[in-house]
């Protein structure tokens, strides 16, 4: 009741924020020695940067997936190019699947890591295993690729199927290697919720933006 | 060697001495980043005149020697206009006005003691030095450094044998994205900092508006060079792998680069844009001594702007083969964000009509800024409607609007910028005679290079033309008066700029002693002391009120600073 009181006072009314410095909504007191101020955040630093960074990011893959349909509309014989190996759909589908279930398994410890955190070990690891898996089934479908004859130089649809899987699997590898490292910390028991937050919204967006990349890379 | 004013203030308790290189060199302090950004950006800048000096030179007296620098090659001269484009814009503009006064004064005029992430900011200017360094290096590798225009249009930017720059291009592709790789760090430093560490009390109306317009400039920033980033990758598979992206005989389509280009280069305007004007709101309200006239409004009309500048960028490409539906579309969006932008101007002339305007030299800046930026926005009219630019496409033209925006963005900006808060940054004051003079030297050498240009432009003359000796029709005495005037007023300008660098580094050691508070103005940087310590504040503000209570009647003062209680 007394801090709506205090939000309610007037704009500039000294007394509306001058007097209220314990109860007003902005401020928290520290006991121990920092500043004697602070100001209560709706996103930690590290959750914020991190979303406008994924912000950036839905943008470059923006980028690429309009380049990649101008590229297609512009193919004269057909998509893919005659000649081109087909993509193999069927067992990406199945590393697709691994990769939402590992979002899934990490939806799973973040409900659990901020009362229990040891009970979180288990399902973080599993969503890194199961990101790993994803990472090495589809370096391992790359080989195979390239030995029928998929490559960068062999046409426009092998530029752009490398180029936009090839940056997706280079934010996968950069946030599992983020994952591992709080995995570490939990392992610890001295996990840091900020960190772990953000390196769950980056995660979230790196699962998040593979269905869409599947969809149109390999599907249409 | 000019954050040695800050030395002798420095003496704050609770601070351990540092060695020259931890305080200057790899600091984390934001106001040391703020520097190191301005003065590399300086720096760049007079690499960037001496270029349009020679190939200016070269328009005015084709084929003579040109002193300082020697004949000037058709290929010189191709890599002479690219590089002077690219470093006024990646180099000096974004470097001084946003990462340059962003660092500076997000922290000092929201009240916190640095920014969220102080070594990502560290990071974020060391990379920066080493896309300024890339780019300089790739002038003297084998071929010359890249001569396809700042905006590396293929095939010219994508194949060897027609750039004939090979490395050349490959290393101005790289500095240019680590170059966007550094303002990324900062921009991420910049709108977290100013969401999450606000000085208690200061709410989202309370922001200075230069800060929410380097805010939003940021935020324009990163949603616009995804795309440039994923066409500059593309680029470079195609300069160095082999990949056919752009090139047609590959399936490719080299009008898809300038789509990926233009959508983060037509934002851009804005990203440099918003931060002069910001400074320019700061400047006027506390040189007329009156509130900045209707706040949320001009506020709201930034991010409108913001919108729109995202779905007008094919109006550089009118004549690119777009359809001509497409083209009245875009001649529409436009068209329209002049509105708001015209608006901006409309809401700056209230805020002066009424106020006891006081004309120092930041204020003559900033009123040179609403002046010259006016004719700039007005010229784009002409080139934003589609059937005009059928003819001004690619002529001088063109290329005087835009230095009529650029230049009173980059270069007036942040001249009313850098005369303003030298007191705060260095705490000594600038010479206002000298400063006056430089600016009256500068501005009216700046007009008399820029209306020959329009002149010329609508005479049909062409952009990145190495000698218009070779064109009967542009080749007349007439035309080649007005270059020779052009290119003699550029001179003119350039010889102010000494005017301004020996009244700077002058004033810099020996100019009048600055108190915390010389203009009276209300924003929290001036409560701090001149220069602000590591840190800023021994005891952070608190802030009571918004940032432009000028003038209230029931004051016996006429400013109202935002952390006094009452």
């Amino acid at each position: 009741m007394v801090q709506a009181q205090s939000r309610g006072g007037s704009r500039g009314d000294p007394a509306s924020l001058g007097g209220t410095s314990s109860t007003d909504l902005n401020v928290v007191y520290d006991s121990g020695g920092g500043p004697p101020a602070k100001r209560k955040t709706l996103l930690s630093n590290a959750v914020l940067g991190t979303m406008i960074f994924i912000l950036t990011e839905i943008m470059l893959f923006g980028g690429l997936v309009s380049a990649f349909l101008i590229g297609k509309s512009m193919a004269s014989f057909g998509w893919p190019p005659p000649g081109q190996p087909r993509l193999p759909i069927e067992n990406t589908a199945f590393n697709t699947l691994a990769l939402l279930l590992s979002g899934v398994a990490l939806f799973v410890a973040h409900r659990r890591i901020t009362d229990a955190p040891a009970t979180a070990k288990s399902p973080l690891w599993a969503a890194i295993l199961l990101g790993t898996f994803f990472t090495v089934s589809q370096g391992y479908e790359w080989v195979g690729l390239i030995a029928e004859g998929l490559t960068l130089t062999s046409s426009v649809h092998g530029a752009f199927f490398y180029l936009i899987v090839g940056a997706h699997a280079l934010h996968v590898m950069v946030a599992l290697g983020f994952l591992i490292s709080c995995g570490l910390q939990v392992n610890q028991g001295a996990v840091e919720l900020n960190r772990f937050h953000a390196t769950e919204a980056f995660w979230y967006f790196v699962v998040g933006i593979w269905p869409v990349l599947y969809g149109l890379v390999y599907l249409s | 060697m000019a954050e040695h004013a800050g030395e002798a203030a420095h003496g704050h308790d609770g601070h351990h001495e540092m060695s020259f290189w931890s305080k200057y060199v790899f600091s984390t302090d934001h106001k040391i980043i703020g520097m190191q950004y301005m003065f590399t950006g300086m720096a760049m800048a007079l690499i960037g005149g001496f270029m349009a000096y020679v190939f200016r030179m070269q328009l005015a007296f084709p084929g003579e020697a040109v002193p300082g620098f020697g004949g000037v090659s058709p290929a010189d001269y191709n890599s002479l206009i690219t590089n002077h484009g690219t470093i006024m814009i990646f180099w000096v503009a974004m470097p001084v006005l946003i990462a340059g006064f962003g660092n500076f004064l997000i922290p000092l005029m929201i009240g916190c003691d640095d920014m969220v992430f102080p070594k990502i900011n560290r990071l974020s200017y060391q990379i920066f030095l080493l896309s300024a360094i890339v780019l300089i290096v790739s002038f003297f590798v084998q071929g010359g450094g890249f001569g396809g225009a700042w905006t590396a249009y293929p095939p010219l930017s994508a194949k060897a044998e027609y750039s004939l720059t090979p490395l050349g291009s490959t290393l101005w592709l790289v500095a240019v994205a680590l170059e966007f790789v550094a303002f990324l760090l900062g921009g991420i430093n910049f709108v977290t900092t100013t969401m999450n560490s606000r000085a208690p009390g200061m709410k989202m109306y309370d922001i200075p508006m230069v800060i929410w317009m380097i805010v939003v400039a940021s935020i324009l920033f990163m949603a616009s060079v995804g795309p440039l980033i994923a066409g500059a990758v593309m680029l470079f598979m195609d300069q160095n792998v082999g990949t056919g992206f752009f090139d047609p005989g590959k399936g490719g389509d080299p009008i898809l680069w300038q789509h990926l280009f233009w959508f983060f280069g037509h934002p851009e305007v804005y990203v440099v844009l918003l931060p002069a004007m910001g400074i320019v709101a700061d400047i006027m309200t506390v040189f007329s001594r009156k509130k900045l006239f209707a706040y949320r409004t001009v506020l709201y009309t930034v991010f409108g702007t913001g919108v729109l500048s995202f779905t007008v960028w094919a109006h550089h490409q009118f004549i690119a083969g777009v359809d001509p539906r497409m083209a009245h579309i875009f001649t529409i969006t436009t068209l329209l964000i002049s509105v708001p932008i015209a608006e901006m101007c409309f809401v700056y002339i209230a805020t002066l009509y009424g106020g006891s305007i006081q004309l120092s030299t930041p204020m003559l800046w900033a009123l040179a800024f609403l002046a010259e930026f006016l004719i700039g926005g007005v010229t784009g009219i002409f080139l934003g409607a589609s059937g005009a630019d059928v003819y001004f496409h690619d002529t001088y033209f063109v290329l005087a609007h835009f230095h009529y925006t650029f230049f009173p963005i980059a270069i007036i900006g942040v001249f009313a910028g850098i005369t303003y808060w030298f007191p705060k940054m260095f705490g000594r004051h600038l010479s206002e005679f000298w400063g006056k003079v430089h600016f009256w030297g500068t501005i009216v050498a700046f007009n008399c290079i820029f209306i020959p240009l329009f002149m010329l432009g609508a005479a049909g003359q062409h952009r990145r033309i190495y000698n218009y000796n070779h064109f009967p029709d542009l080749a007349t005495p007439e035309l080649q008066r007005l270059r020779v005037i052009a290119t003699s007023a550029l001179l003119v300008m350039l010889a102010f700029q000494a005017v301004f660098l020996i009244n700077f580094f002058y004033s810099l050691f020996k100019g009048k002693k600055a108190e915390k508070n010389p203009y009276n103005a209300n924003t929290l940087e001036w409560t701090a002391a001149s220069p602000p310590p590591h840190g800023n504040w021994a005891e952070l503000p608190r802030v009571y009120r918004g940032p432009y209570e000028y003038s209230h009647p029931d004051r016996d003062t006429d400013y109202w600073p935002q952390n006094e209680p009452n």
